[in-house]
């Protein structure tokens, strides 16, 4: 066995959504050796399909008092450590003319006694305050949520985490764990780019792969019933609405309207699907349909309103009872010790939950690994700032330049990337002219900012830039930023053919989120695409890439 | 206002089949957006490219086996083959010169590095007859530096799979700095607005060096060079010590803006009135007649004309429009060739056949459009908006545009004799 095969760590967390990088940023902040793998990139699983709300924990008061009061704490805490990552936005839950008033009454009520400070106002100063909603609403109630950016808040964990001694591996899938006996000792890994398997060790692995978690246990040996609800989105080329839109009800389709940064999101749809179609998360018009049918119930705008895409993501709830629609289920976070559960050593879960606790996810895990360990640490990870949200970058919006001596105004580009990555934006080069040049042009992402992504965010493909930098996520869908960060990538690796190919999947992904509501300026849009990449470039001829489900 | 044809739409084919009712001495309008397809053209026009996935040599072969609804059946093989001739002399007049043959498909070279069929490419872009007998050598690729709309790594990609030796150099000019101010602006069109006069002598001094250290016998570069006219890459061209040719770049494109604008000019000198900017919304038609249109910025005056021409292209030039239930023509509501719901509209996979692209509206052998099932006697479609052909799949969108143009013209001013 060679030297890099011997490579031993306290813990190896499986999973790069935002539990798992908690977890290792957790772990790494405790003094442990830790190694994050992740199959395909960061985010690329529910972490990244979801509303982007920061909730306030009302959705559930009425049916999941221990859910809303969990909710309530954590976005008191993220407000504080993942500033960068949240937009004050506040939110609203409104009772339509065909809901029942009633409801409300006894909403106010359990919010209250979940912590959650919900006030009952007037329609009237609710139309003030959101005039996007619809004016015919018979009941308001504020309530404290946000939204919140998944794709920062998860790169931002693994920033911490690496500052703290963690390694991270993207694009390794686990294929097999190592066992001594009854004991897991590490994961064969394979990667993902060049088929290579390598084995890695540790005392304790944590799996916290979401939905697909379920097939990591059974890699172990172990068995949990997940219980895969398919939830679709349709996200609008505008930001309609700056508060997030609930409706006041029982939750059901399309109820929740958030604003994020330049767009806002609609969802969701829940159906439950077999667990052999959790990678196949296409959009059907019927979803399309329901989503826009509710959706313009809450803000009428949606209906004239540029749809950019659609897409959808799994819950990954743990199996309780059989309810046909997966909404009833508890959202509660499930910590399992396999040693206790299964008589397995050296292997824990930690999955249920959702986007808004992954942090407390994270400490139950971390705390469990500890005292499996004999680790006597506390966690910090409510207290300690994540990378980005230490202090603001740029006092009073100036950046040193390369200009040397002088401090000018931000450009346009250089206060989002200052949205994007906080206080880490002071990494960001502008070395040389070049470096300003805009790329995206919708999102205002520049080439320094590109640059930064590849050298320091692991970035090897467009859709790693995407999820980094919001490239390609604006009004064009990608039509013209994608080739430009194409050319700027293949500086970086040296590869032609690899970066072709990349951008040969990345066009089709773009086009996959446009084609279930291709109608209007989508269409218009998809119809350009196709001249320019497959008529004027001739982009069909590149054959695609092997991993084609990280390009869904 | 009265005149003999109106044409609603300014693209290549509205103002190719502008130019030929002028010359014919019509009184001729055309209204225009503003957008045109030309903005985002490669460089060059294709007849027949590709068949179920394959190169076609010869075009006109393929041309004149289209199915029974295709642009090309309509016009006829004879008919086509008397226009062929007139489209380089055509274009020539209006000051663009075409280099390809009707029976011959050449080679361009795509902005990332592929070779694809092409009938006519504008002058000074780089193609070949074949993409395995390249004539260029060692190839150096140019770019200016920050330029970030041409990419040499794909380039060199595509000459190295031809066999072909190859380095890539980027470079500036002084001239360029102030450009180079703003994030946003360096741009194909706005790079070319600098380069003139002493520019191009920097510019070609710097390709020049580049020749003498890499020793390469030919020079590709991206088409950023001549806003107006030939005139500055023949000057560039002059004092560059090897062949340099042009890659196109990612849009805006420098030679299909600039062959907008020298058509609609060459249109205007002959008399014609481009109403820029505007927009038809409704027309008075009656008995299968249309008498007059009505347009945004002229209100409660009407356009009246003996003939109409729609012209607005597809899709993407809201010449059609789509709603989650159905296609529609905006501006009369044409009758359109569109069955079945939006879930057979489109592919999942972009690069597949996508139906919509052969959706237009409805015409008869002779072009003519329908409203509610009854033909429009005066007005006529041509180009994308005739829909009845894949001009992505069968790369015959800028043959269609043409010829459609031109043939609609001829039974114009005909049926006036």
């Amino acid at each position: 066995m060679s030297q890099e095969n011997k490579r031993h760590y306290d813990v190896i967390i499986i999973g790069g959504g935002a539990t798992g990088a908690g977890t290792a940023r957790d772990c790494a902040m405790r003094g442990l050796k830790t190694l994050l793998v992740e199959r395909f990139d960061f985010t690329a699983g529910a972490t990244g399909r979801n509303h982007g709300l920061l909730h306030s924990g009302a959705r559930y008061a009425v049916t999941d008092s221990e859910s809303a009061s969990e909710c309530i704490k954590e976005n008191m805490i993220l407000r504080r450590i993942a500033r960068h990552c949240v937009d004050d936005t506040g939110g609203l839950f409104v009772t339509l003319p065909e809901d029942d008033l009633d409801y409300q009454h006894n909403f106010v009520k359990c919010c209250r006694e979940a912590g959650i400070d919900a006030e009952p106002i007037d329609p009237q100063e609710a139309i003030r305050l959101e005039p996007a909603v619809n004016h015919e609403i018979i009941g308001a109630v504020k309530v404290p949520d946000g939204a919140i950016d998944p794709f920062r808040l998860t790169v931002a964990n693994v920033v911490s985490a690496r500052k703290d001694g963690a390694d991270i591996l993207t694009y390794h899938e686990v294929i097999a764990f190592e066992r001594e006996r009854d004991r897991i000792i590490g994961v064969k890994l394979r990667d993902n780019k060049n088929g290579e398997i390598i084995t890695r060790y540790a005392d304790l692995v944590i799996n916290a792969g979401g939905i697909w978690g379920h097939h990591i246990a059974e890699l172990a040996g172990v068995r949990i019933n997940m219980f895969p609800a398919k939830g679709a989105l349709l996200i609008f080329g505008h930001r309609i609405n700056n508060v997030v839109i609930n409706r006041c009800r029982k939750p059901a389709d399309a109820d929740i309207l958030v604003p994020g940064d330049t767009i806002s999101l609609i969802g969701t749809t829940s159906s439950r699907i077999p667990y052999d179609q959790i990678d196949n998360m296409d959009v059907t018009p019927e979803e399309v349909d329901v989503l826009m049918r509710e959706g313009t119930k809450i803000a009428p705008a949606l209906a004239y309103t540029r749809i950019l895409r659609a897409y959808a993501g799994v819950r990954p709830l743990v199996a309780a009872d059989h309810d046909p629609s997966g909404r009833s289920i508890s959202r509660g976070i499930v910590c399992l010790d396999h040693a206790k559960r299964d008589g397995l050593e050296g292997f824990i879960t930690i999955t249920g939950g959702k986007l808004m606790t992954y942090r407390l996810m994270a400490e139950w895990a971390t705390d469990l690994a500890c005292k499996k360990l004999g680790k006597d640490a506390k966690c910090r990870t409510a207290e300690v700032p994540l990378p980005g949200s230490e202090l603001e970058a740029h006092e009073g919006g100036t950046v040193m330049t390369h200009h040397k001596a002088h401090v000018i105004e931000l450009s346009t580009d250089q206060k989002a990337a200052e949205e994007r990555h906080g206080s880490l934006s002071s990494e960001i080069s502008y070395k040389t002219l070049a470096d300003e040049a805009v790329v995206c042009e919708c999102e205002q992402v520049s080439v320094g900012e590109l640059k930064y992504a590849i050298d320091s965010l692991h970035c090897e493909n467009l859709i790693n830039l995407r999820r980094r930098t919001r490239l390609g996520m604006g009004t064009c869908q990608g039509e013209l930023c994608a080739c430009r960060a194409a050319g700027i990538l293949v500086k970086a690796n040296k590869c032609a053919e690899r970066t072709l190919r990349d951008l040969s999947s990345f066009i089709n992904e773009r086009w996959k989120g446009m084609y279930p509501v291709a109608w209007g300026e989508s269409l218009v849009e998809g119809q350009f695409m196709s001249w320019l990449y497959e008529g004027v470039c001739g982009l069909d001829e590149i054959a695609l890439p092997e991993d084609k489900i990280d390009a869904k | 206002m009265k005149y003999d044809s109106i044409i609603i739409g300014g693209g290549i084919s509205g103002l190719v089949c502008g130019i030929s009712l002028l010359k014919a001495g019509q009184k001729v309008a055309i209204v225009s957006s503003g957008q045109s397809a030309l903005h985002f053209n490669s460089g060059a026009f294709e007849l027949f490219g590709r068949k179920d996935g394959k190169d076609i040599s010869n075009p006109l072969e393929e041309v004149a086996r289209v199915p029974e609804g295709h642009p090309y059946a309509k016009l006829g093989i004879d008919i086509i083959k008397k226009l062929l001739p007139q489209v380089k002399p055509l274009f020539a007049e209006a000051g663009i010169t075409l280099v390809g043959s009707d029976t011959e498909n050449h080679y361009r070279f795509t902005p990332i590095g592929m070779f694809k069929p092409a009938w006519l490419s504008m002058l000074d872009y780089a193609t070949a007859s074949s993409p395995d007998n390249l004539p260029w050598g060692k190839v150096a690729v140019v770019n200016i530096t920050g330029f970030l709309d041409f990419y040499p790594d794909f380039i060199a990609r595509g000459l190295n799979l031809a066999g072909l030796e190859c380095e890539t150099r980027d470079f500036t000019i002084p001239e360029l700095d102030t450009l180079r101010k703003s994030s946003t602006e360096m741009r194909a069109t706005n790079i070319a607005r600098f380069i003139t006069g002493e520019a191009i002598r920097h510019f070609a001094e710097e390709v020049n060096r580049i020749i003498t250290e890499t020793n390469a016998d030919t020079v590709l570069m991206p088409a950023v060079v001549g806003l107006f006219d030939e005139e500055p890459v023949r000057l560039l061209r002059e004092q560059v010590t090897r062949p340099l040719y042009y890659v196109s770049t990612m849009p805006m494109s420098l030679c299909g803006m600039r062959a907008q604008m020298r058509l609609r000019n060459h249109f205007q000198h002959l008399g014609g009135s481009y109403l820029i900017g505007d927009t038809v919304y409704s027309g008075d038609l009656d008995a299968g007649r249309l008498s007059s249109i009505h347009t945004v910025n002229l209100g409660d005056m009407a356009l009246e004309a003996d003939r109409f021409v729609l012209a607005t292209g597809s899709f993407f030039s809201h010449g059609l429009e789509a709603t989650p239930n159905k296609v529609f023509e905006p501006v009369f509501n044409l009758d359109v060739n569109v069955e079945g719901p939006r879930s057979g509209w489109c592919d999942m996979d972009l690069y597949n056949r996508q139906r919509y692209m052969g959706f237009g509206v409805i015409t008869d052998d002779s072009f003519h459009v329908y409203k509610n099932g009854r033909r429009v006697d005066n007005m006529q479609a041509i180009g994308a908006v005739a829909g009845g052909h894949d001009a992505i799949k069968e790369e015959s969108g800028g043959g269609v545009a043409i010829l459609t143009a031109m043939k609609v013209a001829s039974d114009i001013v005909n049926g006036l004799k």
